[in-house]
């Protein structure tokens, strides 16, 4: 690790989330970034600004793509549609890899436009692995699922969240995005221990980390990326790191931007964690 | 494998059946509209609690019923997409005022909802649903109406596929008789009654970017009416002819003679080019008068317009249907 089959033996390190309000700055000013995850939907389009963006990015940044209406857990065959732009966009941007979420959001054709989380059951597991492996097949390009926040537990669950992402990778034979953000809203919103979870996943299939900040309500915790990484998280960061050895890392602000350099700093602090030492870097990692 | 605490016998997900019955139980729940303080209703339009669907669904915690942690993604749901047609339709927003808007929109979206993965379809088939239920528009369904064809325009012209301009020169080659010519598929042109491009610029100014912006965070927050400070009056009753497209990726809008707008419409259609030039003269007011066709001076304005429409770029080979 870092490089290994799920993030296309890349060597990535801090990235950031490419967002409209710092498309501005970036082309103009060209800042120094090691790597953009672009939401694949964003540019799943005909033509235009956001296409045009992009080829510009594509000609001086490395881009990863990320999903969010891939929807693998959702019971219906896989839309072909979706499929065939996306196959589109991975040759455009020849993103070593390819992310969406272990979650569903769509039945019989029609989209919430949400990130739902599954029942964690072995049939709900089987459905989704396939899916995965489906998407994969056709996409030619490695896949990983990453780990939903989730403000909701179903009575038909049958096991718990990282005992039903495992058996889901295992299944499919795919990658982790691991998000430590979702975890700890999660574990916040259903009291489990986050480190149990991240104890518990197969490490070797980590292709990529998500970092983000939060906010803590009365009752809930929710995952709304408009604020700085917190404590919680960046402690959980480092001990996942401790597993994976320094992995490629994505800071996500979706709401409420501050000026690019400011998410830039904030995501470069993770930088702080890949290097002390971890065993996997100490034991000839590549990175 | 960890086994968790034993659960009611319904609901169970065991295959892939099951599942599809779950999500759509869920689906159906989450489809429910708000009440206007934006909570979930308890109870379905056939009387039916929703407190115990969710109860038969859902695990309560220490802190929140099942009922509550439902409505947690019932709000976010509803939140998404009324907030992308709030961008979508800032005209439309401003003409209805907030209230109306808000109802119009709920209940287009309960009889056409989001069958795309990308949100950017989401207001698609707005123009037809107020064509079929007027009255949420009313008094002003005609403008509305118009309002919704210029916005959606727009959302075409934003992003959809740009094909290969053709030049002046290839037409100059051509027989006229047969010569075809295509518009790229970003253009849209619009017969309108009323001037809602106007009113659009007043309205917008700087608000709109115009870029989509999917992502994977969860808002709590209800979407908000923009604020205009001022009444804006209505747009006028008029006739306009608009052509909606990109130009250096930037959108435009740019009023129409009738007679170019027909010649347009007419190439749209396939209309060979001097047929279509024919149907245009007859549109053409400068070109009849006292009863005389001049064609000379409709001649130097159909050359203006094909250079104007090069420059553009609005000009294609026809597709290949065609």
């Amino acid at each position: 690790m870092p490089a290994n089959e799920f993030n296309g033996f890349t060597d990535y390190g801090i990235g950031i989330g490419l967002r409209v309000p710092h498309y501005r700055h970036i082309l103009a000013e060209k800042p120094l970034v090691d790597w953009f995850e672009i939401i694949s939907e964003n540019f799943m389009v005909e033509g235009g600004r956001p296409l045009e963006v992009l080829d510009q990015i594509l000609e001086q940044y490395r881009v990863v793509q990320h999903g969010v209406a891939m929807y693998f857990g959702s019971a219906d065959r896989l839309n072909r549609e979706h499929l065939k732009r996306l196959k589109r966009l991975v040759k455009k941007t020849k993103t070593p890899w390819l992310s969406d979420h272990l979650c569903w959001g769509s039945v019989d054709g029609r989209y919430t436009h949400d990130l739902l989380p599954m029942p964690y059951t072995f049939a709900a597991a089987k459905v989704t692995a396939d899916r995965i492996r489906q998407a994969r097949d056709y996409l030619e390009v490695p896949i990983c699922v990453e780990n939903v926040s989730s403000y909701a537990e179903y009575h038909a669950s049958e096991m718990t969240e990282w005992e039903f992402l495992s058996e889901v990778v295992e299944a499919a034979d795919c990658g982790i995005l691991m998000d430590v953000n979702n975890i700890y809203v999660s574990s916040e919103n259903h009291g489990f221990d986050p480190y149990e979870y991240l104890n518990n996943i197969p490490h070797h299939r980590v292709g990529q980390i998500h970092i983000a900040g939060h906010s803590k309500f009365e009752k809930y915790t929710l995952d709304t990326h408009d604020h700085p990484v917190l404590d919680p998280v960046w402690k959980m960061y480092a001990h996942l790191l401790k597993k994976t050895g320094p992995t490629a890392t994505l800071l996500e602000w979706d709401d409420s931007i501050p000026s690019f350099e400011e998410v830039h700093r904030e995501a470069l602090k993770a930088n702080l964690f890949h290097k002390a030492k971890t065993p996997a870097a100490s034991s000839g990692a590549t990175r | 494998m960890k086994s968790l605490e034993a659960k009611p016998q319904h609901n169970n997900v065991r295959s892939r059946s099951e599942l599809k019955a779950f999500q759509q139980k869920m689906l159906e729940m989450l489809y429910r509209p708000l009440s206007p303080d934006w909570k979930s209703r308890k109870k379905t339009d056939e009387g039916i609690s929703v407190v115990k669907i969710a109860e038969g669904l859902i695990k309560p915690n220490d802190r929140l019923t099942s009922f509550e942690r439902l409505e947690i993604y019932n709000r976010c749901y509803w939140f998404r997409v009324l907030d992308s047609l709030y961008d979508d339709f800032p005209g439309l927003l401003a003409l209805l005022g907030n209230r109306k808007f808000l109802k119009l929109i709920t209940a287009y979206l309960i009889r056409y909802p989001s069958e795309s993965f990308t949100l950017r379809n989401l207001g698609s088939r707005l123009e037809s649903f107020l064509c079929e239920e007027p009255e949420y528009a009313s008094p002003l369904q005609e403008i509305a109406l118009d309002m919704v064809r210029f916005e959606w325009a727009q959302i075409i012209a934003f992003d959809e596929i740009a094909r290969e301009p053709i030049s002046p020169k290839d037409i100059q080659k051509r027989d006229p008789e047969k010569l075809r010519i295509g518009l790229q598929p970003y253009l849209a042109l619009l017969e309108l009654n009323h001037a809602v491009d106007r009113y659009l610029i007043a309205v917008k100014n700087q608000e709109f970017d115009g870029l989509r912006k999917e992502a994977s965070n969860t808002s709590n927050a209800a979407p908000e009416g923009k604020n205009h400070r001022r009444r804006l009056s209505l747009p006028k009753r008029e006739r306009v002819w608009l052509a909606v497209h990109r130009y250096d990726n930037m959108l435009y809008y740019k009023r129409l003679e009738p007679a170019a707008f027909t010649l347009l419409k007419e190439l749209g259609k396939g209309t060979p080019l001097e047929m279509a030039c024919g149907k245009a003269i007859k549109r053409d007011g400068s070109a009849k008068q006292k009863g005389v066709l001049k064609a000379d001076a409709f001649q130097e304005k159909l050359q203006g317009w094909f250079a104007e429409w090069s420059s553009l770029r609005w000009l294609t080979l026809p597709s290949p249907k065609k």
